[in-house]
């Protein structure tokens, strides 16, 4: 028997990883150098959590997806054009910075704010999924202040499993260290998960879920309210890339044996 | 003003590295901002870790009990919220723990603080906490200061030395309750020691890249030739096992693939960046996302067959330009 949920998915967007970065001061603080130039993507964390949202949503009816999404509206209309075409969610778009800079308590400010203002959310059907880390600021700390700002204290972060039992209970294995799980289980809604990377592929692109989800997502775009993240005295004194370049050392040439002979010296060295 | 350091104990009671390298680090920035240092122990009995750093010279509190024996956000956060009540600290610092990554951030609106977290270094300049940390995934590194107070800060581990001292510490329980929490924690899934390739404490880091599952000179994939030989490799040097993220989304994907890899293997840009003191990589190319997974691994030598790789060029002490089934199986050969 499913339960029904109302799953709200904070994700954002991040510059391509394959893309190489660098830093610049402004008066605002530091950003990228060519940031809007770059393309960008749904960060992976959150791309995880959205699939598995709606894989959740799925198979327990009359389930609904809200993607929340704090960035440049124009950017995020850009990547939606793709996300928009992998599974059904419902956009709710701040227009504000998604800067890796960007101070993650008002991050969450914001992003608690836009949750509080989605019409017909039932708080006590709420799962509160996003990303256990992202590709920009990395904090992962975004989400746990986000459901505490909503009142909701059953969290877990890390995970890669979530399953609705036959009572409704929902059981979640989350990453520790060593490569090993803690198996742990609450009784329902409400309760906020961070996703690492879940354990469903990505969903191929479906035009018609696309072509609904815009129907709905592009005036969401049109209506994002501006973001006040200006609430911090975060200050950074300096961004710097790691300058180290090692001299590197090709071998070629030298026969098989010897090159397995000079690793298991440096091995055991 | 106090500098609060936190720490959960382990299953057997004690403190992990982490949490004493943490406590070096918690130590010194009390020293340099000339403030009170404070411990706050949380976990099932905290006596035997409380012992293990007295000599700290800090005011010890304690959250104890089977409800803290296990890592659940409610209750950790209940007690570190008891702890930081009881001793009103400025700055909250504790290690970027699995337990504490989770349960910390939470407490930043708790205490209506700020919080900066997975920190690569703290220390005191001019009188005022400074921080590090990575951002873009460990492609730059900033500096940063911020005003708001409680501070709440975890440190991620490698960058102190663990802290020794031990001594005779006077411990104000702290009690919390926390009947209210939801969450059971139902145990650990952990793989048997011989079947585990993750090992986060192993000096060597193997990598495994895409190229292992790929064509061979013959036309063919080896996809059990490559098992055989990585397993081989890491049964006989213990060695942790990494994955590049193309390897791991194969198996994902359900194509014939290394069967022991999974997503928690992955390293680099969208996985975890390992910290070994030496790291072999095998099949692997790539750039920026390469970069990001060895960035803290100290000594770096690769195996590929393209001599212009550009992951090798400059990021790697070593590359050896051959084909890795050769090379790796002569190398198992060698290790016996």
């Amino acid at each position: 028997m499913g339960s029904e949920f109302h799953i709200v998915v904070c994700g954002s967007i991040v510059p391509d990883p394959l893309q190489t970065l660098a830093p610049q001061d402004g008066p605002a603080g530091p950003s990228l150098k060519n940031e809007m130039m770059l393309p960008a993507v749904l960060d992976p964390w959150a791309g995880h959590a959205l699939f598995e949202a709606a894989n959740l949503a799925a198979k327990n009816p009359g389930s609904q997806v809200w993607l929340v999404s704090l960035g440049p509206k124009a950017k995020l209309q850009q990547v939606m054009m793709s996300v928009a075409q992998k599974v059904p969610f419902q956009l709710v778009v701040a227009d504000g910075s998604a800067s890796g800079f960007t101070d993650a308590f008002e991050t969450a400010k914001v992003l608690a704010g836009t949750i509080d203002g989605i019409a017909g959310l039932d708080k006590s059907k709420l799962l509160l999924f996003g990303g256990w880390q992202s590709a920009s600021r990395g904090s992962g700390a975004v989400i746990q202040m986000v459901g505490e700002m909503l009142g909701v204290t059953e969290q877990f972060q890390g995970v890669d499993k979530l399953t609705v039992t036959g009572d409704g209970a929902i059981e979640v294995l989350e990453r520790v260290e060593g490569g090993a799980y803690q198996k742990s289980v609450v009784d329902g809604a409400p309760a906020a998960f961070g996703w690492a990377t879940g354990e469903l592929p990505e969903p191929p692109n479906n035009p018609q879920v696309g072509m609904q989800n815009m129907q709905k997502n592009m005036p969401a775009l049109m209506q994002a309210k501006p973001a006040d993240l200006s609430g911090t005295s975060l200050k950074f004194a300096k961004v710097e890339l790691p300058q180290q370049r090692r001299e590197t050392r090709i071998v070629k040439d030298m026969p098989v044996d010897e090159m397995a002979r000079e690793i298991v010296e440096w091995i055991k060295g | 003003m106090t500098v609060l350091y936190l720490a959960h104990t382990e299953c057997d009671n004690t403190l992990h590295k982490s949490a004493l390298e943490t406590l070096t680090a918690a130590k010194a920035l009390a020293e340099g901002l000339g403030t009170d240092l404070a411990v706050g122990l949380i976990g099932a009995d905290t006596s035997a870790a409380a012992e293990t750093i007295g000599g700290c010279g800090a005011k010890f509190y304690a959250v104890s009990g089977a409800d803290f024996a296990d890592g659940r956000y409610s209750s950790d956060l209940a007690a570190a919220e008891a702890i930081a009540k009881a001793c009103s600290p400025e700055i909250v610092i504790a290690p970027a723990t699995s337990r504490f990554s989770r349960a910390l951030p939470g407490l930043a609106v708790r205490l209506d603080g700020r919080v900066d977290t997975h920190l690569s270094g703290i220390a005191a300049e001019d009188g005022k906490p400074v921080a590090k940390r990575w951002f873009y995934r460990q492609r730059m590194e900033g500096t940063l200061t911020r005003e708001e107070r409680p501070w709440i800060l975890t440190l991620d581990s490698g960058c102190a030395e663990p802290y020794a001292g031990s001594g005779a510490a006077d411990v104000q329980a702290v009690s919390v309750d926390v009947s209210s929490v939801r969450t059971k924690v139902a145990g650990m899934e952990c793989s048997s020691e011989d079947a585990q390739t993750i090992r986060p404490d192993a000096a060597l880091l193997c990598v495994a890249g895409a190229g292992w599952t790929k064509k061979q000179a013959d036309g063919a994939t080896h996809v059990d030739v490559a098992e055989k030989t990585i397993m081989d490799f890491l049964t006989a040097t213990k060695a942790s096992l990494g994955s590049s993220k193309s390897l791991v989304d194969i198996s994902g994907e359900g194509g014939a693939v290394i069967s022991f890899l999974t997503h928690m293997h992955q390293v680099g840009q969208t996985g975890s960046t390992p910290r070994h003191a030496k790291g072999l990589s095998t099949c692997c190319h790539g750039e920026e996302p390469h970069v990001v997974g060895w960035r803290f691994i100290k000594e770096r030598r690769a195996i590929n067959l393209d001599a212009g790789c550009g992951w090798a060029q400059g990021k790697c002490d070593v590359l050896y330009v051959g084909d890795a089934f050769a090379i790796m199986k002569k190398v198992n050969e060698l290790l016996g």
